[in-house]
């Protein structure tokens, strides 16, 4: 208990992961969802860092920086999209977002 | 023993912080909740001898994506709450099963991986001609991850414009 | 034990108390260097020419009620003034004093990028203030501070890429250090990013002639239009401390820190016998009075010039910089 190993990293990032999975599933914010997505995304680079850490290769490191940067032009397209939907529903609940379904 | 009170005391704040960001009602609250969780996770890069990520989790995440996040919860003020109209066909009760499930997956991959016999250890980078994280980090960046890292910085510009485009009112 | 835990924390203990004072006695300086411009006195009831004004002041904060507006959202509009100030006292723990280890609190290998990530963070103060203060002026005011904040952001930290380019470190001791050997300030080695740091800082700090945030004739006081008492004070504290930062930011990379003038020149060498933190305070303070002077000359730029002064010709010089800066290590 008292020694930190990459299993209690990895337990941690499958737990943060849930709780973003379950904002995804149970919200209708979207807004709301895609915070949740960012933490998913956070599970995910917590872990690459403790095995970086773990096996003392950089390599872990590099695929953080890439997630982030990945993560940036998610959130600028996707915020993008979800004011262009505002203007035209009035609406952020994407429930209400169904144009598509027949 | 520090470093296991200082691992159990993030832990519980970086848990607590994404259960107040997905379950609090008032979205400007969420994004400060989320914000105070992305610190906590650059202290734990700090543990983990990522000065560099942990300086970039704030200055990239904190600092830059949130604020778009805050932003935009400000320019769609909505006079009702998104969370009023339900779609009868929804089920959230499924989704947080669904969730559940993936938990305990993830839980029994874990145990089921450190009760069998260890993997053999990955061998180490070859010795990197320079010393110190950011250097190290640099020179794996600009030599065998070149390509990747143009690749993200032309899907970055791409972001830009698609995000300007998207954005713009037409006139 | 005592030299992790109890000397460290001495030093913080000392540097915010350092810090408060200063900032207390800046707001006093600022009085009377405007006053001295105007051809007025200043403040001079309180002590011999009004030098206790600077304690009558705070003590006058402390004292007066604290209104939360009816409709403000509580937990943001107590929060949003620690948001803002907490990052600009963070900040000094990485800001080498002098050039013994006595006169740091730490000197870590990314000290520079610390700086800037922790200060990015202060933006979340001023919009939250805004958006807490559920009023219109103060909401438009933060999302006009909040995107000056973030363009200047960008332009600063451009800039400092050429910097960092020059010395080949991020540690701030280190960049001191890489001027001492090079026995030039960067100053003088980079010009054009020193006036864009200066230029960048004064936007970032929320000062004249980029106050737009608290344009008092446009946004009646912008977004601490609805604080009072100590809860406006810690606003006036973020942005005087954030004053200090930058000076010292400045100092660090352009005027050689703890060093003194031309320092591989050795018929100057009597001037060592200064103490070194006594040049580092020396040039912090220029850097400080230029501040209150620029607000006491300029007027105020109007919104859109700003934005553009920003984004379409600070930025463009900042990246044209990095480029030769660059070309210029490679060839020299």
């Amino acid at each position: 208990m008292m020694e930190i190993t990459p299993a209690h990293y990895t337990i941690l990032s499958a737990a943060l992961f849930s709780v973003g999975l379950i904002g995804v599933l149970v919200r209708r914010n979207i807004i709301i969802i895609f915070m949740a997505i960012e933490l998913m995304l956070n599970a995910v680079n917590i872990n690459l860092v403790a095995y970086a850490n773990e096996v003392e290769n950089l390599v872990g490191q590099v695929f953080v920086v890439f997630v982030i940067a990945v993560a940036a032009a998610e959130a600028a397209v996707g915020l993008g999209i979800i004011l262009a939907l505002f203007r035209n529903k009035e609406t952020v609940n994407i429930d209400e977002m169904n144009v598509m379904r027949s | 023993m520090a470093e296991a009170l200082a691992f159990y005391t993030l832990s519980v704040l970086i848990l607590g912080l994404a259960v107040a960001v997905i379950t609090t009602p008032n979205t400007v609250h969420s994004v400060v909740f989320l914000v105070l969780n992305f610190l906590c996770v650059a202290v734990l890069y700090v543990f983990l001898q990522a000065e560099f990520l942990a300086v970039i989790q704030v200055l990239v995440y904190a600092g830059g994506i949130v604020v778009l996040y805050l932003f935009v919860v400000m320019l769609v003020n909505l006079g009702r709450s998104p969370e009023e109209h339900q779609d009868p066909r929804r089920l959230g009760l499924i989704g947080l099963g669904l969730s559940g499930a993936v938990l305990l997956e993830l839980a029994g991959i874990i145990a089921y991986s450190y009760t069998r016999e260890q993997s053999p250890p990955v061998t180490a980078a070859q010795a990197s001609p320079v010393q110190g994280n950011i250097e190290e980090l640099g020179w794996l960046l600009y030599t065998d991850y070149l390509i990747p890292f143009e690749v993200a910085s032309v899907l970055l510009l791409v972001a830009m414009v698609g995000a300007i485009v998207l954005a713009r009112r037409e006139s | 034990m005592i030299e992790t835990i109890v000397i460290p924390l001495l030093k913080i203990a000392v540097l915010l108390n350092a810090v408060l004072v200063s900032v207390t006695f800046m707001t006093l300086l600022e009085r009377k260097v405007i006053a001295w411009a105007q051809s007025r006195l200043g403040p001079m009831r309180v002590g011999p020419y009004g030098v206790l004004q600077a304690i009558a002041d705070p003590i006058k904060l402390i004292l007066k009620e604290d209104i939360t507006p009816v409709k403000a959202d509580r937990m943001m509009f107590t929060l949003a003034p620690i948001i803002s100030l907490v990052p600009a006292l963070v900040v000094f723990a990485v800001v080498p004093f002098g050039g013994d280890e006595l006169f740091y609190i730490t000197d870590i290998n990314v000290g520079l990028l610390f700086i800037i990530s922790v200060t990015s963070i202060g933006v979340y103060g001023i919009i939250l203030a805004g958006w807490a203060s559920n009023s219109k002026y103060p909401l438009l005011a933060s999302l006009r501070a909040s995107a000056q904040l973030i363009s200047y952001e960008i332009a600063v930290t451009m800039t400092l890429v050429s910097v960092i380019l020059t010395a080949g470190t991020l540690s701030m001791v280190g960049i001191v250090q890489a001027q001492q050997d090079s026995g030039l300030w960067y100053g003088f080695v980079q010009p054009v990013a020193f006036v864009l740091v200066l230029i960048g800082g004064l936007a970032e700090t929320n000062r004249a002639p980029f106050d737009m945030p608290e344009a008092e004739q446009e946004l009646t006081g912008g977004f601490h239009t609805e604080y009072s008492g100590m809860r406006f004070a810690l606003f006036f504290l973020a942005e005087y401390a954030n004053m200090i930062v930058i000076s010292a930011v400045v100092t660090v990379l352009f005027w050689g820190g703890w060093l003194r003038p031309f320092p591989s020149i050795d018929a100057l060498a009597f001037l060592d016998l200064i103490p070194s933190w006594i040049w580092f305070f020396g040039k912090m303070f220029v850097f400080l009075y230029l501040f209150i002077w620029i607000r006491a000359t300029l007027p105020r730029y109007r919104y859109d010039q700003l934005m553009r002064l920003g984004w379409k010709v600070l930025i463009p010089i900042a990246i044209g910089n990095i480029v030769v800066t660059g070309i210029a290590k490679v060839v020299l």
